[in-house]
């Protein structure tokens, strides 16, 4: 995953805070401070509240001061989360609920009742502000940086009933790739180690893009990359190992790219039956189906295969001549 | 053409639906003359395999006459009569040239829904669910084979259509559950469910050399048949206690082996029963493993338990104590048909095997409906239903 530089709210790199973050601070001094009148001068407390002192009343003010104590340290982290904004919200609710009955108690100072019932009120007005503006930024926040770096990454391992250098030369011939591979409609070879991709996106667009092959072992290894330019930077390595007791070749892919959108794009794809994972095991899946049934498995009802890689047979019968697919 | 499709639980329907064609190099279109409801279709029809989609053609077991082959296809032509077996099978992967056929990994186009559930997917099967590929089957006048330079025996002349139809599946299956049991000289064989697989489970047991054969049911008249022309002794499980009787009649040893021919949906009398069953509707279980637990019960120490009645997902109260402490193999799997196809026919032929004796209903296809209601209820003491399109 690629370093990246974090953004805060209104698009300054962090340390310029936004407003939410500053209310945020406020809020959780405000917490302390309030824990710790509650929690040292019970009987004070009681008394500017309105409500009379007894035994319970202090035992009472002493627990709310120990929960304000922590919901304000909790806030007061470097990057405070808005579930604690609203686990202040949630305090405040308490309090108001624990001020309505002593309005009609015997000791109590109803003016004073109200005032501090008004005071806690308005207070949640400002927590449930706080918490909406933070929870908000948040989801921007991780959107942006999402963009930048959300990089879906995939490995996956498959075991093909034919020899390293079959599988090695068929995957050489960047040509094939879209045989197999689904969403890709073409890739055009410009030299050596460049070539042109073309491939279908979720929602019915299309990318291009340039890449070029940055490792090459000859029926071991092949890595490539995307050219400066592409709308999907992406990377990928596959490597070809001989299977133990003669199953064949043991293919593993490794494959990173970025989408635009970053991991809200990769989600909604999610959404739509577009896992990464599972897209690439079913892409490995038909190459193995290429090379060793020679043609790839459909049905009526082949829910993989609405859009199916096309087989291509002749292709294949080329190549199995070619490269001496046992058959 | 006309087609037995799956309209939902209990409902199925003989259709117009689209003629199938040749879709991939290595395919043939069979026009079909004989086929068969089986008992792992009921399963189907009492909804209990997930991924079955309304309009599904439905059936696994057919034969018949070779219409079109695709350019790949070298050793069949039109006209050709061919009994097809109900896995699909590419013959070219790992699994394949082990001729463990049915788990070919290459023949399910949906493999990774069968992986989500089992871990991994075994091949594609025609007319059983989408998981299992999605592939139209065989109750209809025409079907689509993949990999026909690999599946379709040809079948002589001088064997009818009934002799040779129940290589597709039933009888392979029977055999294999009986070769599972690796049977030594003496070797008393228990068979569960008298359905046709545990009668040709206990043909294929005596053909393997066991001693004796003790089949249990319920359905008097499918113990009859496993009586008088399987040669099975029986036992009927509402009648007896089978751990007991077992021991009677074995002398206390248990079964050298023990053949569970019933799978996912058996009966149990009384309470027993009404366990599993109620934990099936309520979903905590999917399949009812009441003939597992008694065949691991009743095993003696070292034997050997077959399955091969169909399983789907997750049971409860496995015997794990019992099959670990008495060292028992637990052996199972589809049916590896490709393998047991060429030489049951040749036992056919020479006349060691008589598979007609468990057809029972000889009907036009179009009877399908009332014929897998039939067979479900086990009325007009059905045994097995041959279908001609």
């Amino acid at each position: 995953m690629a370093r990246h530089i974090e953004y805060g709210e209104y698009g300054q790199p962090r340390g310029a805070r936004a407003p939410a973050e500053q209310l945020a601070t406020g809020l959780g001094w405000f917490s302390i401070g309030l824990g710790l009148a509650e929690m040292a001068a019970p009987g004070t407390m009681a008394r500017l509240i309105g409500v009379r002192e007894r035994g319970a009343t202090r035992r009472v003010l002493q627990a709310y001061g120990a929960r304000e104590i922590a919901t304000g340290l909790a806030i007061l982290q470097s990057e405070p989360g808005a579930q604690w904004l609203w686990a202040r919200v949630g305090g405040d609710v308490m309090d108001i609920a624990t001020l309505m009955p002593t309005l009609n108690d015997a000791g109590s100072d109803r003016t004073r009742v109200l005032t501090a019932i008004g005071s806690v009120a308005g207070v949640t007005a400002l927590d449930a502000f706080c918490a909406m503006q933070l929870s908000q930024s948040r989801g921007r926040d991780a959107a942006r940086r999402g963009s930048r770096t959300n990089a879906v990454h995939v490995r996956k391992a498959f075991t093909i009933n034919r020899q390293p250098d079959v599988v090695y030369s068929f995957w050489r011939k960047l040509e094939n790739l879209p045989r197999f591979m689904r969403h890709l409609e073409s890739v055009d070879v410009i030299d050596d180690r460049r070539s042109h991709w073309k491939a279908t996106a979720p929602a019915g667009l299309r990318v291009e893009w340039d890449a070029e092959i940055v490792e090459e072992r000859p029926n071991e290894r092949l890595s490539w990359r995307s050219l400066e330019g592409a709308t999907v930077p992406n990377r990928g390595t596959v490597s070809f190992r001989p299977a133990p007791g003669a199953r064949g070749t043991e293919l593993r892919v490794d494959l990173e790219y970025s989408v635009p959108g970053g991991r809200f794009t990769a989600l909604l794809g999610k959404l739509f039956g577009e896992e990464p994972e599972q897209q690439v095991a079913d892409d490995l899946r038909r190459l193995k189906q290429l090379l060793e049934a020679g043609e790839i498995a459909r049905s009526a009802g082949s829910t993989s295969h609405r859009q199916p890689a096309q087989p291509a047979p002749d292709l294949l019968r080329e190549q199995v001549k070619s490269e001496g697919v046992r058959r | 053409m006309r087609a037995t499709c799956w309209l939902g639980k209990k409902h199925v329907e003989v259709r117009n639906v689209p003629d199938p064609g040749i879709v991939n190099p290595r395919d043939a279109v069979v026009r079909i003359t004989s086929t068969a409801i089986c008992g792992s279709d009921l399963h189907l029809y009492n909804g209990f395999v997930p991924t079955m989609q309304r309009g599904d053609v439905l059936g696994h077991e057919f034969m018949g006459e070779v219409v079109e082959v695709g350019p790949e296809v070298h050793d069949l032509k039109p006209g050709d009569r061919v009994v097809v077996p109900f896995p699909i099978a590419c013959g070219h992967c790992n699994m394949c040239e082990k001729e463990l056929f049915s788990l070919c990994e290459n023949s399910n186009p949906n493999a990774w829904m069968a992986a989500k559930l089992w871990g991994f997917s075994p091949c594609g099967i025609f007319g059983y669910s989408h998981m299992l590929g999605g592939y139209p089957g065989g109750q209809a006048e025409f079907a689509r084979v993949p990999f026909a330079d690999v599946g379709p025996l040809k079948v002589p002349e001088s064997l009818s259509d009934e002799q040779a139809l129940f290589l597709s599946d039933i009888l392979p299956t029977g055999y294999m559950a009986a070769e599972q049991c690796g049977i030594e000289p003496g070797d008393i064989v228990a068979v569960w469910g008298c359905g046709p697989v545990g009668q040709f489970a206990i043909v294929s047991a005596y053909l393997l050399g066991a001693e004796r054969v003790i089949a249990i049911d319920r359905v008097p008249y499918r113990l009859q048949v496993a009586r008088e022309r399987a040669g099975a002794e029986t036992l009927n499980y509402e009648e007896v206690n089978v751990y007991e009787a077992l021991q009677e009649m074995t002398g206390g040893r248990g079964p050298d082996a023990c053949i569970d021919a019933v799978g996912m949906e058996a009966h149990a009398p009384g309470l027993y029963g009404a366990y599993d069953r109620a934990k099936q509707a309520a979903m905590m279980e999917t399949d009812r493993p009441i003939v597992l637990r008694e065949a691991i019960m009743c095993c003696r120490t070292g034997g050997t338990v077959s399955v091969a009645g169909v399983y789907g997902g997750f049971i409860d109260k496995f015997p794990i104590g019992a099959f670990m402490n008495k060292a028992l193999t637990l052996k199972t799997g589809q049916t590896h048909v490709h393998r047991y196809m060429r030489p049951l026919l040749d036992r056919i032929e020479r006349g060691e095997i008589d598979p007609t004796f468990i057809v029972t209903h000889r009907r036009p296809l179009d009877a399908a409906p009332e014929m897998y209601d039939t067979f479900m209820h086990k009325q007009d003491e059905c045994l097995k239903v041959v279908l001609k399109p």
